[in-house]
Parts: structure tokens; C-alpha cells; sequence
């Protein structure tokens, strides 16, 4: 976990008036509230990421939210479909063929 | 990742700053490895676009490279390669993230919200559904999944109560009965309305997740509305009758003489309407002073007159200053 003056001065061309804007559009979600925020790992990658989204990528800012919510989609799919692989791996073998029976019964 | 910067970028040997720019961001928006999360290539495929628009970027870097005397790693050509541009300090990006449990946070509902759709419990439910089928005996009555829907509901909708047909994404259509009063986030249940049962099994059920939209005029408290009515001085001052929206169509308020700014005027039963034993909600109005547009008969007055004696409207801000 890092504050805000860390992120700034380790996400190189990060302005804080960005960061905290950021904040307020919940487009980052650091832990803490104002005055005491904390950033984990996935909030410096996630601000690293709209940086470079913005200054090289050249998504705007009015663009930005449409860009976020669709990768936030994805990712929450993503995120599912990991849960269920789990879960699969968890299934025993005859589960799993059973499993693999109905799909090929699906796509008939 | 060896290749030609030229190449990479697909851009002619005498290309200008401008297209290389271009031609990179345009490379650099598909291949991003964020963007691609399940195609492990696209994090190369970025690399190689970054290292060669580090380089034809760069004036001095082109120049030397064109001479022949750098590689297309940045590196002086007959020296042993060390780590180019684009594989040094390999930093883990947001997808490295955004998948695991950390990612949640990200959630597509947004802050704080519950997400929409299905949650944990349904994941369960459904393998379970799987499971029961899979399980060895892969026929025998099953009830059908529950499946869950969002509806985004006007807020007029939920002072009147409607019915809103919701078309499913397999072509079905629902209709949801909006009961009036109907609180956003609330979860309705349509009995037998989800997947369709196996070998005479149940019908699961729909849930409907109702997401109320926020009205420009209109706020929800409990069973009442509120709302803001600009009034201009002379109707607060000498009193009028003005037309004023409620969610059930426009009707004629009183504005008594005397009025001020703030002053909340009653209109009994505009509010949420009567449902399941209670009582229809109100409308609240609040009054809010507007000047607008000033002439001078307005300010020649004004200048002429003097307020009564011992009027402060800021007289409660002293002592809490």
C-alpha cells in the first residue's frame, strides 16, 4: 500500500489533480478515504493503465469512462469464467466428462 | 521482436514524425496487452510496436540506426545484446491484476454496488445445476435456473407503478409489474419465469434487479417527493397561483403571499400513490426565489426604498462564523 504523494512520484508524468479526480469519478478505488488513501498493487497498475491510455493511446477523458466500463466488463467475465474453471478443476473426472458430455449434446 | 522498426510500425523508411506517431498509436490501441487479456501474444506484439516507436521516435536513435551503427533494439551493433527497450523492468500490468479476486474491486456495477447479474450464490446454483445433471444420472427431473435480469425503471414509474415488458436476451419478453414505491436495487422474484425446468422439473424463477434512473426534477424521500419551484419575486411577494409538474401531470399551487425563499408548500397525495395499505405519499415544494431578468422601474425602486428596520438575513450566521 502506498499514498497519493508515493503513486505521484512513481508513476512518472502522474499529476495528483488527475489522480484525485480519478478518484472522485470512481474510475480508482484506492482504500482509505480522502486525505489518507491507500493504493494497492491493482490501483497503481489501474492508474498506470489510464495514464496510458490517455497520454499514449490518446483516449480522452470524455472517452475514458465508455473504455473503462467495457473493460471492467470484461474483466468481471473474465473473473467468472476463472471461477468456474476452478470450480471444474475442483469437479472430479466423472463430473468433468459428464460436464463435457452436455456440451457436445449442446452443440448437436 | 528482431524486426525491422520500419516494419513493425508499417511505415516507410522516410516516414515523418507524424506518421510514425500515428501508425503507433494506431498499433499500440489494438495490441494493447490490457485491452487483449486472454492473447498472450498481444503483450509481445505491444512490446515490439513500443521498442520500435522508442527508437524511430527518437531523432538521434533513427539517425543512428539508419547509419547502421545501433540494431533494432536500441543496442550497438558487434556488442553482446543485453535487455532491449522493451524488455527491461518488466512491470506487471493491470490484466495481471484485474483477473484475480484483487479485480473485484473493478466490478462492472460500479463503486459500492452489489454487481448486477450473478453473484457468487448463482455461480454455485448453476454448477450446481450442472452437477446434478452431470452427476452420474444425466436424465431425471431438474428444476430450471433462476435467472437474473437488471430493469432500468423511470422514476415516475416507481410513484404510479407500471407494468414494463423486458425482452430477454433468447427473444422471450417478461412483463414486470412495477409496484408504486419501489426502491432502487430492490430484487423481484417472477415465479416460474427462469430457465425452463428438465424432465417436468420446475421452472426456475426470473430475478429482476430494478435499477430506478434519477428524475432532473423529482427526489424520493420514503413515500414523498420533493421538489425545487423557482418563483419570481412578484409571485412570492404578492402571491399567485403558478403551475407546478408533479409526477402525475401539471396542477395549479397556490403560492400565498408573503412567501420566502425555502418555504415548503404541501401537495397532499402527489406523492407515491397508495399501495398495499399504505396511504398515497405527498408532494413536498420548496420555494426558491428566482430574480432573473432586472428593468429599471425594478432597480429605480429599490433604490428608493428602505427594508424595515431590523431585517438581517444573515443575522444566524454571526455567531456560528
Amino acid at each position: 500500500m502506498i499514498t497519493i504523494e508515493t503513486l505521484c512520484v512513481e508513476v512518472r508524468g502522474l499529476a495528483r489533480d488527475d489522480v484525485e479526480r480519478w478518484i472522485e469519478r470512481s474510475w480508482v478505488r484506492p482504500h482509505g478515504g480522502s486525505g489518507r488513501y491507500e493504493f494497492g498493487d491493482i490501483d497503481v497498475a489501474r492508474v498506470r493503465l489510464i495514464l496510458e491510455l490517455r497520454e499514449e493511446l490518446r483516449v480522452n477523458e470524455e472517452a475514458l469512462p465508455v473504455v473503462l466500463s467495457l473493460l471492467d466488463q470484461l474483466y468481471e467475465e473474465r473473473r467468472r469464467l476463472r471461477r468456474v474453471r476452478d470450480l471444474l478443476d475442483q469437479a472430479g473426472p466423472e463430473q468433468r466428462a459428464a460436464l463435457l458430455r452436455l456440451i457436445e449434446d449442446a452443440r448437436e | 521482436m528482431a524486426d525491422d522498426p520500419y516494419t513493425t510500425l508499417g511505415v516507410a523508411r522516410d516516414a515523418d514524425a507524424d506518421a510514425i506517431r500515428k501508425a503507433y498509436r494506431t498499433l499500440a490501441r489494438k495490441h494493447h496487452p490490457d485491452l487483449n487479456p486472454g492473447d498472450k501474444a498481444a503483450e509481445e506484439r505491444f512490446k515490439a510496436v513500443s521498442a520500435a516507436n522508442d527508437l524511430l521516435s527518437d531523432k538521434d536513435k533513427r539517425a543512428r540506426y539508419d547509419r547502421g551503427e545501433i540494431d533494432e533494439t536500441g543496442q550497438e551493433r558487434h556488442q553482446p545484446r543485453g535487455p532491449g527497450p522493451g524488455e527491461q523492468g518488466r512491470q506487471r500490468r493491470y490484466r495481471d491484476y484485474a483477473e484475480s479476486d484483487a479485480g473485484r474491486r473493478y466490478g462492472a456495477a460500479g463503486a459500492g454496488a452489489g454487481a448486477a447479474g450473478w453473484g457468487e450464490e448463482d455461480l454455485g446454483d448453476i454448477f450446481g445445476e450442472f452437477f446434478r445433471h452431470g452427476g452420474g444420472a444425466a436424465s431425471g427431473p431438474a428444476r430450471g435456473r433462476d435467472e437474473t435480469y437488471a430493469l432500468d425503471v423511470a422514476f415516475v414509474d416507481t410513484i404510479a407503478g407500471a407494468t414494463r415488458r423486458l425482452t430477454l436476451p433468447d427473444g422471450r419478453t417478461l412483463d414486470v409489474r412495477i409496484p408504486p414505491g419501489i426502491e432502487d436495487g430492490t430484487t423481484l422474484r417472477l415465479r416460474g419465469r427462469g430457465g425452463a425446468g428438465r424432465e417436468g422439473g420446475p421452472d426456475g424463477d426470473a430475478l429482476i434487479e430494478i435499477r430506478v434512473l434519477p428524475h432532473a426534477l423529482f427526489r424520493r424521500v420514503g413515500r414523498d417527493v420533493h421538489l425545487d419551484l423557482p418563483v419570481t419575486l412578484k409571485e412570492a411577494v404578492l402571491g399567485s397561483k403558478v403551475p407546478v409538474p408533479t409526477p402525475s401531470g401539471t396542477v395549479s399551487l397556490s403560492v400565498p403571499p408573503d412567501s420566502d425563499t425555502g418555504r415548503q408548500l404541501r401537495l397532499r397525495g402527489k406523492g407515491v400513490a397508495a399501495h398495499g395499505g399504505h396511504p398515497a405519499g405527498d408532494l413536498y415544494v420548496t420555494l426558491r426565489l428566482h430574480v432573473g431578468a432586472v428593468d429599471d422601474s425594478l432597480r429605480d425602486f429599490l433604490r428608493g426604498w428602505t427594508p424595515p428596520a431590523g431585517v438581517d438575513p444573515r443575522a444566524d450566521l454571526e455567531g456560528a462564523a
